[in-house]
């Protein structure tokens, strides 16, 4: 057995990596000791900082606001070369001039999410008690907190109401929590591709994903770092795991088949003779370069712990009652990780709660990441529900950013 | 598909006045300003457009996923769903007024979402094609075939109507279940209504398609 590559070489980014989990190349805001962030395990986590991005300019009336949240392993670098990678900015697709979420017409903020590695708070980060790497000592962060992090970063730039908050999957979800924790500074929600509630099997993937790392010799218990080293054969594994739930079946048929990679024939060996196992192995390899492996531990769990209703007696419509928020719900024919019923689940109970809601599903094959690429269908709808939130709003067309 | 493209009503298309379907116009004419509208089968939101111009809150169900996502596309407020099955999970009271429009003979059960229509809204306006229209009749009677028309095309094995009724049977539907009638206004084949003083029986022969503004009957009634 020759010739078999295991996945992923040694991260040749840990160095960048480590400094950009508590020096950004992004705005920072920084709290200090007097205004804790209150987690829901009871903590009071002080000081800490979080990494965020904008872009467009705030208008006089601070009217035009609209906060974009962030998928589990993405982060605030939405319409700029990314720090890490050179890539560029993983929704230059939907923000930027005359784009759906245009920068002519709106302020965009995007904060990277607490218990994240790009530069807010988290296990990345240096514990200032200490003066070393937090690890697992970093307490665990739930959704709630993260949108209470990102209502203080908002306290701090002084905008009081976001025109519109949106994302997608772990985004959708800060989405869903902002309408319930903070309903009135939420003009209009555009959750995407998420649920209420992480399901039983999203939580099965997780935890697969979770083992994967901690079964790496190289994770030490989560004390890596003191080590020199970082479970990155784990983590790609967990990302392998985590990546095809992003996609479906017909996406990957479409995309690879059952096509071999730089050959005619088997090499009856475990290398990687097909291209989706190639094709794998490179998501795998590439996402170690710029993320930390306990930092998909917290915010896996953090999903994982997502469930709206459980914190209103069981009853959905009960976190939305009265609401005046617009809603625009979408999500994707050939999701299997948010399904359409998720989402058809949240329109019952904002209909329930008599609020303004609208709901398309979307036909794709491309699964989940849908709402990361390019889906024509979706540009439009997110283009008109913000343009009509902005009438509503009283932004003047065009003249929104004096 | 292209959501900007147009999409084709499900079996019926209707006279125009100006940029507005003639049926549209009167049912506009029924809702009081400031109010809060739920259209059912509201198709690409032409109607929900006409009411937000005069200043109704409106909002739709519309079964085809092209036609959600049209609606959505003009900003208006739709969601993705059947009348037959997802009425029920409106609360009562949720809006002043329900809309059924050229919709009733395509559901499965149209006593149950015509209840359902009340028990959401104060008041339902509902229209529906008559099929008791003297056209209709002289083509069963004379060509012994189902009826076509110009406002109903579609072939009998592959029309979404299912439910055909007269304005007599409506009526009748109306009077067994309690369901008070405060406004009934028959439409002819050019969406002009007809005069206000004639009798049952003429409207029922010569309307083209029927509208009726609808409110719970008293109870004891």
């Amino acid at each position: 057995m020759t010739n078999v590559q295991s996945i992923a070489s040694s991260s040749v980014h840990t160095e960048e990596r480590a400094h950009e989990a508590d020096h950004p190349s992004s705005l920072v805001a920084a709290f200090g000791a007097d205004q804790p962030l209150r987690l829901d395990c009871g903590i009071d986590l002080a000081p800490f900082q979080i990494a965020y991005q904008t872009y467009g300019k705030l208008n006089a009336g601070r009217s035009n606001a609209i906060m974009i949240c962030h998928a589990l392993t993405l982060d605030q670098h939405v319409a700029n070369v990314h720090p890490l990678t050179g890539k560029p900015g993983w929704w230059e697709i939907m923000v930027g001039p005359g784009r759906p979420l245009d920068t002519d017409k709106y302020f965009i903020i995007c904060s990277n999410v607490i218990g994240g590695c790009m530069g807010s708070s988290g296990p990345a980060s240096t514990n200032p008690a200490t003066g070393k790497v937090w690890g697992l000592d970093f307490p665990v962060v739930t959704i709630p907190d993260m949108v209470r992090a990102q209502a203080m970063l908002l306290d701090r730039l002084g905008i009081d109401t976001l025109l519109c908050v949106v994302g997608g999957s772990m985004g959708g979800m800060q989405v869903l929590q902002w309408t319930a924790a903070y309903p009135k500074r939420v003009f209009s929600a555009l959750p995407t591709a998420c649920s209420t509630r992480h399901s039983a099997q999203n939580i099965a993937f997780h935890e697969l994903g979770r083992q994967a790392v901690m079964a790496d010799p190289d994770w030490h218990g989560g004390r890596y770092v003191d080590q020199g080293t970082h479970p990155h054969r784990g983590l790609a594994v967990a990302r392998m795991a985590g990546h095809i739930t992003y996609l479906s079946d017909a996406a990957l048929h479409r995309k690879f088949g059952r096509r071999m990679q730089d050959r005619d024939l088997p090499t009856f060996s475990f290398d990687a003779d097909f291209q989706v196992e190639s094709y794998l192995r490179y998501q795998g390899s590439s996402f170690v370069e710029r993320f930390d492996a306990n930092s998909y531990l917290y915010l896996t769990r953090a999903m994982d712990y997502f469930d709206i209703a459980a914190d209103h007696d069981g009853v959905l419509a009960k976190a939305f009652s009265g609401i005046q928020t617009r809603f625009c719900v979408v999500s994707f024919t050939s999701d299997w990780l948010f399904p359409t019923s998720e989402s058809r689940a949240l329109v019952h109970a904002l209909n329930a709660s008599s609020a303004r809601v609208s709901f398309a599903e979307i036909e794709t094959d491309r699964g989940h990441d849908a709402f990361l690429l390019d889906v024509p269908e979706f540009f439009d709808i997110s283009r008109a529900f913000l343009e009509s939130a902005g009438k509503a709003r009283g932004l003047e067309n065009g003249g929104a950013a004096s | 598909m292209s959501i900007q493209q147009a999409l084709p009503l499900t079996g019926v298309t209707p006279g125009r006045t100006g940029n507005y379907r003639s049926d549209h116009l009167l049912v506009a004419e029924m809702v009081q300003r400031g109010s809060k509208v739920l259209d059912v089968g509201c198709g690409d939101g032409e109607l929900l457009q006409l009411l937000e111009s005069r200043g109704i809150d409106g909002r739709g169900i519309e079964l085809s996923r092209e036609g959600v996502n049209r609606c959505v596309a003009k900003g208006l407020a739709v969601v993705q769903g059947d009348a037959d099955t997802d009425l029920v999970n409106y609360p009562d009271d949720a809006f002043d007024y329900v809309i059924l429009s050229q919709t009733l003979q395509a559901t499965r059960q149209p006593r149950v979402v015509l209840e359902n229509l009340l028990r959401i809204g104060h008041r339902a306006i509902v229209s529906f094609p008559n099929f008791g229209f003297w056209r209709m009749r002289l083509q069963l009677l004379v060509g012994g075939h189902m009826p076509r028309t110009e406002n109903l095309p579609a072939t009998w094995y592959d029309t979404p109507n299912i439910h055909f009724c007269t304005i007599k049977d409506f009526v009748q539907l109306c009077e067994q279940i309690n369901v008070k009638m405060e406004r009934a206004v028959a439409l002819d084949l050019y969406g002009r209504p007809l005069r206000l003083n004639l009798p049952w029986w003429f409207w029922n022969m010569f309307g083209e398609q029927g509208v009726f503004l609808l409110s719970r009957a008293e109870k004891g009634k």
